[in-house]
């Protein structure tokens, strides 16, 4: 299972409390994993990567085992600590703003 | 009528005001959706109990939410309006061709008989439709398609479609205007369109008579008279007798003709209300006093409303769509501030009080009478 983190907002919008464990098919990657959580949770579509190009949106970024792995390809695969699901993936919301 | 309900779109969330039709004492719901910009809230008048929201953020986009229970509770409906076809381009700020990106919805418009259609306003300017309750949206291509969309320029505020007014005598008519495009209608449902910017004068574009071009920030209408518009540009405050074909301008003895907002009486098509704004650069009531302006006589003549409103010290701004009225016997007009206030009047902008002052910058304003 792996872990995932979505920012506040999100968690409001797609009414989750707390981590979401996602089974993923296949590899794991930012791509099936994001499809994986808009799957489970239709209401997040468009609101982390573009519906039509599925670019992650500008003031989103993607953090585990802490580093940022926002500009990896979303074809490449998850960190094995994410894999296994003994470090969360973290969706977060840059800061900006008021 | 048993009561008022008001919507209210803020920085940060949508709050829900309602009172019994005297207006004195008022139930404040919300914040709903906390931490997101709702541009607009609007309900269905075939199905008051249906309103739309438009949440969006600028980290998660553009959310439609849906109630059908007065906005006690909430769903998400479909977020993705993906414009016709090829978008092409629009003029940047530099002159050059821009894509077509979509940013935000700014104005739900709900159709006048059916609570499932629904007409959305977004940025960057097109106009987008739901038949079946906001579970999918469609552009209506016909608008940005007519000939003049790759001349369109955004205003600082964006390149937004904000006004949507549909014709309630003849259904396949409507109104919209873009800033910083101008006015534009449709006869035939939407198919084709045409500018109706004859008689606009805006200096600030090269030919300030030009067919396109012009930042209209918002047209009014009352709906026994929907050939008769009324608008407030940029600058100038105009109106047109003639569904849009010609204007002229009705700024008349106002102190200022900058401004935003601008409504009608609900049973006085002649009675039209706007706040001035002291000039494109400073975004506040002129001498620091919150002024409603009212004309009896379809414009040129004005006088100020003053009574509950702030005279003193205020530096507020009155946004395009935080205007409206109600329809009860003694008309209600009602506004919101940059600085949180929700602003009533229950005897047609006679005497005024605060509703609510301290909430998020207000972004829109609209009201339902209750049977």
């Amino acid at each position: 299972m792996i872990r995932v983190v979505l920012p506040s907002h999100l968690r409001m919008h797609a009414n989750v409390n707390g981590e979401i464990l996602l089974d993923v098919d296949g590899e794991a990657t930012q791509r099936s994993l994001l499809d994986a959580l808009e799957a489970r949770y239709p209401v997040l579509r468009g609101t982390i990567r573009d519906h039509d190009t599925q670019k992650r949106r500008p003031f989103l970024r993607f953090f585990a085992c802490q580093r940022d792995l926002s500009h990896e390809p979303a074809d490449a695969p998850l960190p094995d600590e994410v894999r296994s699901g003994s470090k969360p993936f973290l969706i977060v919301g840059a800061i900006a703003g008021g | 009528m048993t009561g008022v309900r008001v919507l209210v779109g803020t920085r940060k969330g949508a709050f829900v005001l309602t009172s019994d039709g005297t207006r004195k004492s008022w139930d404040v719901s919300g914040p709903h959706f906390p931490g997101w910009e709702i541009y607009h809230l609007k309900g269905s008048p075939a199905d008051p109990n249906r309103i739309y929201a438009s949440q969006s953020s600028g980290w998660f986009g553009q959310q439609i939410q849906r109630s059908d229970d007065g906005g006690k509770t909430w769903a998400p409906v479909d977020n993705k309006f993906a414009y016709d076809g090829v978008p092409g381009t629009h003029q940047w700020y530099d002159g050059t061709p821009h894509p077509w990106e979509f940013k935000r919805v700014w104005h739900i418009e709900p159709s006048l008989t059916d609570p499932d259609t629904v007409f959305a306003g977004v940025e960057d300017a097109a106009l987008f439709r739901t038949s079946d309750g906001g579970k999918s949206w469609a552009e209506v291509p016909g608008l940005r398609g007519h000939g003049s969309g790759a001349h369109w320029m955004p205003g600082a505020g964006g390149m937004c479609l904000h006004t949507i007014l549909l014709d309630p005598v003849d259904p396949k008519r409507m109104f919209i205007a873009i800033s910083a495009a101008g006015a534009f209608r449709t006869d035939d449902g939407g198919e084709t369109w045409q500018p109706i910017n004859k008689g606009l004068r805006s200096e600030y574009i090269p030919d300030p008579h030009a067919e396109v071009g012009h930042c209209v920030h918002r047209l009014a209408m009352h709906p026994s008279r929907p050939n008769v518009l009324f608008m407030q540009k940029h600058w100038d405050v105009m109106r047109s007798d003639d569904a849009g074909n010609s204007w002229h301008e009705v700024s008349g003895n106002l102190p200022t003709d900058f401004g935003f907002v601008i409504d009608v009486h609900a049973h006085e098509p002649e009675t039209i209300y706007v706040v001035p704004i002291k000039s494109d650069a400073e975004h506040f009531p002129m001498d620091g006093k919150l002024q409603v302006w009212r004309s009896r006589s379809g414009g040129n003549e004005w006088e100020a409303l003053t009574k509950g409103l702030p005279q003193s010290n205020c530096y507020v701004n009155v946004l395009r769509d935080a205007m409206a009225v109600d329809t009860l016997d003694t008309c209600g007009v009602y506004f919101g501030t940059t600085g949180g206030q929700v602003y009533a009047s229950a005897d047609a902008g006679d005497t005024w009080s605060a509703i609510v002052r301290d909430l998020p910058a207000v972004l829109s304003v609209e009201v339902q009478a209750l049977k």
